[in-house]
């Protein structure tokens, strides 16, 4: 059994005048894909937010290898090697995919640094980088944003990635490219916390679930577990996969 | 470089994005535009030369403001204050150097390049100072910093009256850059063309950083979305500051030539051009170094032109050409995508 890279417990997140997250108590396993699921507004991007330190934690232990990451600055939490896709997909529209491949790789100063067995490897993954190297982002496609967003994570190894919907608005093959992706990722034994709508997505991936409602999480166990049972999908995600499939 | 790099940097099947060249199409059409209107090339070449100069030390000024904006948001409006340090350490440092210099034109230029130097370093102290203590407390709120940092500007005029005292203060040039070279009937002011070639090597290096450099590739990204180049790990308050302070010194080089432009200084010398520079920078495309770049140029020629053309409508004139640019282009001539 693998012990957890991350664990949150009772943590409290504040945004302005408003509370979001009422005591989050998350166990993300290492080498395993855990989800996050929830309805819209349930906290779930807050969640990796607040891990993230781009929103701080008003109460409760937040643990990255037992180290605290409580009152840790953004960079601070990136350089012990957690990556963040967000769910806008945080691309430098301005810059070709070349430069933001650069500028994700902190150990690179350009491009000739970057670590061509694994870029191969991206490419591998996402062939659409490779033929638009030195185009600038902004001009891909929604689908080949998102690619760009992951392989920019992946660019250098890191102990966790942190993706919320990377499927949001994409076209089923490109859905199914990302899966693909993710689970070349998993089998390398990447540890991923993958906040998703989608969840055929969610069950093609996820080894561990955790659902938020409120601002909590209401339910954690194996994802194998949660799509075997649809009572428990329409009592926690109000979803039956016989519709979803 | 590895072989799988190089072979993408040069592949046949690699699509590359088109430069924006209609900016500068517009540029070289003022230009182009102004010649059948001034009716005499002799005179036309002069203004122009005038102009890019006059747009080169804007642009001096400019870029480092429209950088700070950029990338932390910050509207500084007290960044004519480096302008005016900048002139009037020219004073104190070409004064206290023209005994030495004499008559000599080698040395009057060294003095010169000394007082660019001086003025450099004393405006980028204090603009790490000024960041510190007015600008760090404001982050985020517009309203604040635009208060503020005009209160900062009017207390560094007063320090400047206490140290410099209120009276304005001839800036003469040396003899080695009075006087004109003479092309056919028109006639190039000396001083005019170093400018130029100070801003443009301003303006190389300025994109050598920020196109072939990882701090460059930091600040064009900063300039997007600070948070995801937080979430990659870098410290964007760092390189704020370190951009700050550049931005600071670049406006003290440029208080050094547009001091010497007008020929004298007084400690307001920022606060009149304060309102051009927030011109260029809305025209270039807040952000936007190449957007600043031409938007400078645009300024100085259309100021020379009107000047000359039709002096009652020339204080109008980069009003007007900022109104018919936004109706263009809302955004700016180069766009930062993601503001």
């Amino acid at each position: 059994m693998t012990g957890n890279l991350l664990e949150l417990k009772g943590v409290h997140t504040h945004i302005g005048a408003y509370h979001i997250l009422h005591g989050v108590n998350l166990q993300v396993p290492e080498g395993r894909v855990t989800m996050l699921l929830g309805r819209n507004g349930a906290g779930k991007t807050t969640t990796l937010r607040t891990i993230m330190g781009l929103w701080p934690a008003s109460q409760g232990e937040l643990r990255f290898r037992g180290e605290s990451l409580r009152g840790r600055a953004t960079p601070d939490v990136a350089s012990l090697g957690i990556a963040y896709v967000p769910e806008s997909m945080g691309i430098f529209t301005d810059l070709t995919v070349q430069e933001n491949m650069v500028l994700a790789a902190r150990g690179a100063r350009h491009a000739g640094e970057l670590d061509a067995q694994r870029l191969e490897w991206i490419f591998g993954l996402f062939p659409a980088l490779k033929k638009f190297w030195l185009f600038p982002a902004g001009k891909l496609s929604g689908g080949q944003k998102q690619m760009l967003a992951v392989a920019r994570a992946i660019v250098e190894p890191r102990a966790l990635l942190l993706v919320d919907e990377p499927s949001k608005g994409l076209a089923p093959s490109i859905i199914n490219n990302l899966i693909t992706a993710f689970n070349e990722l998993k089998r390398q034994k990447t540890t991923i916390l993958l906040v998703e709508q989608n969840f055929n997505m969610a069950r093609a991936l996820g080894d561990t679930v955790a659902v938020m409602d409120n601002g909590a999480v209401v339910h954690a166990g194996a994802m194998r577990e949660l799509a075997d049972d649809q009572a428990l999908q329409q009592r926690l995600l109000g979803l039956s996969l016989g519709t979803h499939q | 470089m590895t072989s799988a790099i190089a072979a993408l940097a040069t592949g046949a099947a690699v699509p590359k994005a088109r430069f924006d060249w209609k900016p500068i199409a517009l540029l070289v059409g003022i230009a182009a535009l102004g010649l059948p209107l001034i009716g005499s090339p002799s005179t036309w070449i002069t203004l122009t030369v005038a102009g890019l100069a006059m747009g080169m030390i804007v642009f001096i000024i400019a870029s480092g403001l429209t950088l700070v904006f950029g990338l932390m948001d910050v509207l500084n409006f007290g960044h004519g204050v480096f302008i005016a340090l900048g002139a009037f350490i020219a004073t104190s440092v070409m004064g206290g150097m023209s005994a030495w210099a004499g008559d000599s034109g080698a040395a009057n230029l060294v003095a010169v390049f000394t007082a660019m130097l001086v003025a450099m370093a004393v405006a980028g102290a204090v603009g790490w100072a000024f960041e510190r203590v007015i600008v760090r407390p404001v982050y985020g709120l517009h309203l604040k910093q635009i208060l503020i940092t005009m209160g900062g500007m009017i207390v560094g005029e007063e320090i400047i009256k206490v140290i410099w005292g209120p009276l304005q203060i001839p800036l003469p040039l040396p003899d080695v850059l009075r006087g004109a070279y003479l092309l056919g009937d028109a006639a190039v002011e000396k001083y005019r063309v170093l400018a130029m070639l100070i801003g443009a090597l301003v303006f190389a290096a300025l994109a050598f950083t920020l196109n072939r450099t990882k701090i460059g590739l930091l600040i064009r990204a900063g300039v997007q979305d600070r948070e995801m180049v937080e979430s990659l790990g870098y410290r964007i308050r760092q390189l704020f500051v370190g951009v700050f302070v550049a931005g600071s010194a670049l406006a003290g080089l440029g208080g050094v030539l547009w001091g010497l432009y007008q020929q004298t200084v007084v400690p307001q010398i920022g606060g009149q051009v304060t309102v051009l520079l927030f011109i260029v920078i809305i025209i270039g495309g807040l952000g936007s170094t190449l957007g600043c770049f031409v938007g400078a140029l645009l300024v100085g020629l259309m100021a020379n032109y009107t000047g000359f053309l039709a002096p009652k409508v020339a204080l109008f004139s980069n009003i007007g050409l900022m109104v018919a640019v936004l109706l263009w282009r809302p955004q700016g001539l180069y766009p930062v995508t993601n503001r």
